[in-house]
């Protein structure tokens, strides 16, 4: 269906190739998987798959690439609409109508199809997709997972034997993710659709792949039909692999399932030394609670809505609280009332003493410091350089500050770099770097880590472990599990406006299997969220009896 | 009676807009301007369709108050003649005598003065009727009426219409990431700094609508050979022209001192539609593109684009009348043409006989898509 011969893409005044070499056959009615690091090309090969690269980037592109028995050298993108279905990675910017039902048409309006059969595909698809009643509502009022599947529907309309999906499930919440990935497996398995995608997330998606192709740092790709085998070498790899790989099991775990299934002796040895609880930052500083952010009583009515609804929050020095809840509970809107972006229309907010809607400028930043989710927006110097100049004299730090900060974080990059030109992740960096530097006493952070992946996850929780340490208060709005397995020291649940839960994380993660880390649900009943703390229970290392 | 909800025809509501438009640029009468702006202002609000697009309206008028105040001022600086009663004596610089014919500062006149707030005026809601078509009907959906053959020019219109509202919205998201860094929102640096994210974000945007458009099969070639695309593109675009100085002609001529309106009126805006047309049903013939459920075209839209049209032929067939003229020299208090007038109220009734917009394309009560688009 898909066949690379020695392709090479050499983007117009890159250094490097950024595919070198490839050489892919993948037979039809697969679900392949692109995995590797951010800025690894994995959307250059994506694209490559229906001709945007090079027809649409530009670039170079030597070999050859066949899809379903078509040359795109030959063919651009817009001759290979019926062949192959391409959803770019942030759906709502690639709609061109209004209304979800003229979104599934207009494919097929280009590819002049008859009317009567466009209504009956149109039809076919709402049904395919379970979008059937969505479909006289306007594109930009759907939620991220519905978005995602019009624009998986938009392009199945023209009846493509291959779809390609770059990240469609990176910036949804769990339910959305849920919905997106079962319209996927349904298309792969009831229309044999040849599908490719890529995914950070990897624990929501490596155990439907049937094949795994991995980026290579030099712009190879090594092809694994089998992805448990890929899982060995993956340099990205979720907690269930990291488990196996600590624990020695061949082949690999890659589902929940799998995993409980190969722990049962380990887990009857853990409940034998019943691990010591480990060490909680909170429980160490216990005795400096100091308040460092409070809501008391707030409400906040949009258009006539509650969008919060009397709702009473402490956050205490040296926390870090995890703000979970579906996508428009009002996680954002508590962390906007935080930033003081807008007033409570009821209630009190106070900042370290103050009302942050009265502080501006430096009396700002060195109080709170917000990483909104499009952390870019934080950015508009030319350089990374004069960014972090700007934000020493902002926030009055010592010059050089805020660089020692990024340097510290992403020693690669040079000062005179673009901050357009950084990756997801260095981005972020930067951001979190611009607003260190002020050393604000409460730090929020919203959804910070979409778009990551493992390894910049990790350095974003070493770094907000330490500034809680350092007797900071965090807040951070998330759907990422993992993330508040690793950092957080309490977990506040918001439903529809209201706090339904407001506990320690770690209890918050065992008691339902909605909030728990994928080791924890492998080593349920008792309570270990990581891997690290599993391996920590054995000092000795993992005894031989247990390793099967 | 009003019928049931649907989305109006787009064409009926341009009609509409372009009708009172064209009543607007044939007088200078202030009080047939603003009457002009209310009715248009009347129905926007009684019929927008949600979204970004329904505030292009309030940010016409705005538009428009610009003009005027521009207006005013090059009078200021070009307008002394001292022709009619002196208002301000402002010092004349001389200017070299190859500028003849232009003079800086000098008596300005009440009469000056009047004649460019008026003309000004005329201007300004000219803009103001086509942001109460913006907000009347979504750009996209006017792309459906674009000829076959100039498709691809229409869509390019239609993204850079649509960064508009994008880069609003995006100014709004950066100026409070900027209250974030501890720096002021307002003065002109503020704005310089916003200004760049802002149209690179924008930028990025309207490429990857772009990607996902050239993916999904827009302006493919079909089997058409290029030549005779070609040839299509050049008869729909030379008619359109021709319509368009036609039309130019009509709405600028029509008076006695206009020699040439003859050629450049009725002759030019026949020839070209028939040139375009032509265009049109070639490039049908080798159909290259389909359409999901065409807009209908029923009593409402004749209603709505007749509305539109009356006083546009009233204003044409006054002619130069002095109703029509605002009194500027000698400046006196504007009267208000009844004929006129009650033509420019005709075209208040799409505010009652327009179906209403239907609620599912309304905006859903919770504002959930704040945080998913975020």
């Amino acid at each position: 269906m898909i066949r690379f011969t020695d392709v090479s893409v050499t983007y117009d005044g890159a250094p490097a190739p950024t595919l070198r070499g490839v050489d892919l056959d993948i037979p039809e009615g697969e679900l392949v998987l692109v995995v590797g690091p951010t800025g690894s090309g994995k959307s250059t090969l994506l694209k490559a798959l229906n001709g945007l690269v090079p027809h649409f980037t530009g670039g170079t592109l030597a070999g050859r690439v066949e899809v379903a028995g078509r040359d795109t050298a030959t063919q651009p993108p817009r001759e290979l609409a019926d062949a192959v279905g391409y959803v770019a990675q942030d759906p709502q910017h690639g709609f061109v109508t209004d209304t979800v039902e003229d979104e599934l048409a207009y494919t097929m309006e280009s590819l002049a199809v008859p009317p009567d059969v466009m209504r009956r595909r149109v039809e076919e698809t709402l049904d395919l997709l379970g979008i059937a009643d969505l479909r006289g509502r306007p594109l930009r009022d759907l939620s991220g997972g519905e978005q995602q599947r019009v624009a998986i529907g938009a392009v199945l309309t023209a009846q493509p034997r291959i779809l390609v999906l770059d990240e469609p499930t990176s910036a949804l919440d769990p339910q959305g993710a849920e919905e997106v990935l079962a319209a996927i497996q349904r298309l792969v398995h009831d229309l044999g659709l040849t599908v490719v995608m890529s995914e950070h997330r990897l624990e929501r998606v490596v155990q439907f792949a049937d094949r795994v192709l991995l980026m290579r740092p030099d712009g190879r790709v090594a092809d694994h039909a089998d992805p448990a085998a890929a899982m060995h070498t993956s340099l990205l790899a979720p907690a269930v692999v990291e488990l196996g790989r600590w624990a020695g099991w061949d082949p690999l775990p890659l589902s929940i399932r799998d995993a409980r299934r190969r722990a049962a002796p380990l887990r009857s040895r853990l409940a034998q030394i019943t691990p010591d609880p480990v060490e909680d930052v909170a429980a160490a500083r216990a005795d400096v609670p100091d308040t460092s952010a409070a809501l008391e009583r707030v409400s906040v009515i949009r258009s006539g809505t509650p969008v919060l609804r009397d709702v009473s929050l402490t956050v205490s020095a040296g926390d870090i609280v995890a703000l979970m809840g579906r996508n428009g509970a009002g996680k954002s809107t508590l962390l906007s009332l935080l930033a003081g972006q807008r007033p409570a229309d009821r209630g009190r907010v106070t900042v370290v003493g103050h009302d942050p809607v009265s502080l501006s400028g430096s009396d700002l930043v060195r109080r709170v410091g917000f990483i909104p989710q499009e952390a870019g927006d934080l950015l508009w110097a030319e350089s990374v350089e004069q960014e972090c100049r700007a934000a020493d004299s902002d926030t009055g730090a010592q010059p050089g500050t805020a660089w020692g900060i990024f340097h510290d974080l992403r020693p690669e990059v040079s000062p005179g770099t673009h901050p357009g030109d950084l990756s997801e992740g260095t981005r972020l960096a930067l951001a979190l770097s611009v607003i260190l530097a002020g050393d604000p006493d409460v730090l929020l952070l919203d959804e910070p880590t979409r778009g990551l992946d493992y390894c910049a996850k990790e350095q974003l929780a070493g770094l907000l472990r330490a500034r809680a340490f350092s007797g900071r208060a965090i807040v951070l709005a998330t759907h990422d599990v993992e993330l508040v397995a690793q950092v957080c020291t309490r977990m506040v649940l918001l439903a529809d406006g209201d706090v339904v839960l407001d506990t320690d994380a770690r209890s918050g993660a065992v008691s339902s299997p909605a909030f728990a880390p994928q080791v924890a649900k492998v080593m349920a009943p008792l309570p270990l969220l990581t891997v690290s703390e599993v391996r920590d229970a054995f000092p000795q290392g993992l005894p031989a009896e247990v390793v099967v | 009676m009003t019928p049931a909800p649907r989305l109006l025809h787009p064409g009926a509501w341009w009609l509409w807009a372009l009708g009172l438009a064209t009543a607007a640029a044939r007088t200078t009468n202030p009080l047939l301007l603003l009457l002009i702006a209310a009715v248009a202002g009347l129905v926007v609000t009684e019929r927008r369709v949600p979204g970004p697009w329904s505030r292009s309206y309030a940010a016409f008028l705005k538009f428009g108050l610009l003009v005027i105040a521009i207006r005013v001022a090059l009078e200021f600086v070009f307008g002394g003649n001292g022709l009619g009663t002196v208002a301000v004596e402002l010092p004349s610089v001389p200017l070299p005598p190859w500028l003849a014919g232009l003079t800086l500062g000098g008596a300005i006149t009440w009469d000056g003065l009047l004649a460019a707030l008026f003309e000004g005026m005329r201007l300004a809601v000219i803009l103001i009727c086509v942001g109460a078509a913006n907000s009347l009907v979504n750009p996209s959906r006017l792309l459906r009426l674009v000829p076959a053959a100039l498709y691809e020019a229409g869509v390019a219109v239609v993204v850079c219409m649509t960064l508009a509202p994008v880069l609003i919205t995006d100014l709004d998201r950066l100026r409070r990431a900027r209250r974030l860094r501890g720096r002021s929102t307002r003065g002109p640096r503020a704005w310089a700094e916003m200004a760049m994210p802002a149209f690179s974000g924008a930028l990025d945007r309207s490429v990857t609508l772009a990607a996902s458009m050239d993916s999904r099969g827009y302006g493919r070639a079909g089997d058409q050979p290029p030549r005779v695309r070609h040839i299509n593109t050049a008869l729909v675009l030379g008619g359109l022209l021709g319509v368009l100085i036609g039309l130019y002609g009509l709405l600028t001529g029509g008076g006695p001192d206009s020699p040439g309106a003859g050629v450049f009126g009725w002759p030019m805006v026949i020839v070209g539609a028939a040139l375009a047309a032509g265009g049109s049903v070639l490039a049908g013939r080798r159909v290259t593109r389909t359409r999901y459920r065409p807009d209908p075209w029923r009593a409402p839209e004749w209603l709505v684009a007749l509305s539109g049209l009356v006083p546009a032929a009233v204003f044409i067939g006054l002619g130069a009348d002095p109703a029509l003229l605002g009194p500027s020299s000698p400046p006196a208090w504007p009267a208000l043409p009844l004929l006129p007038a009650a033509a420019v109220l005709v075209a208040a009734l799409p505010a009652v006989v327009a179906p209403r917009i239907p609620s599912s394309a309304a905006p859903r009560p919770k504002a959930r898509a704040v945080e998913v688009a975020a």
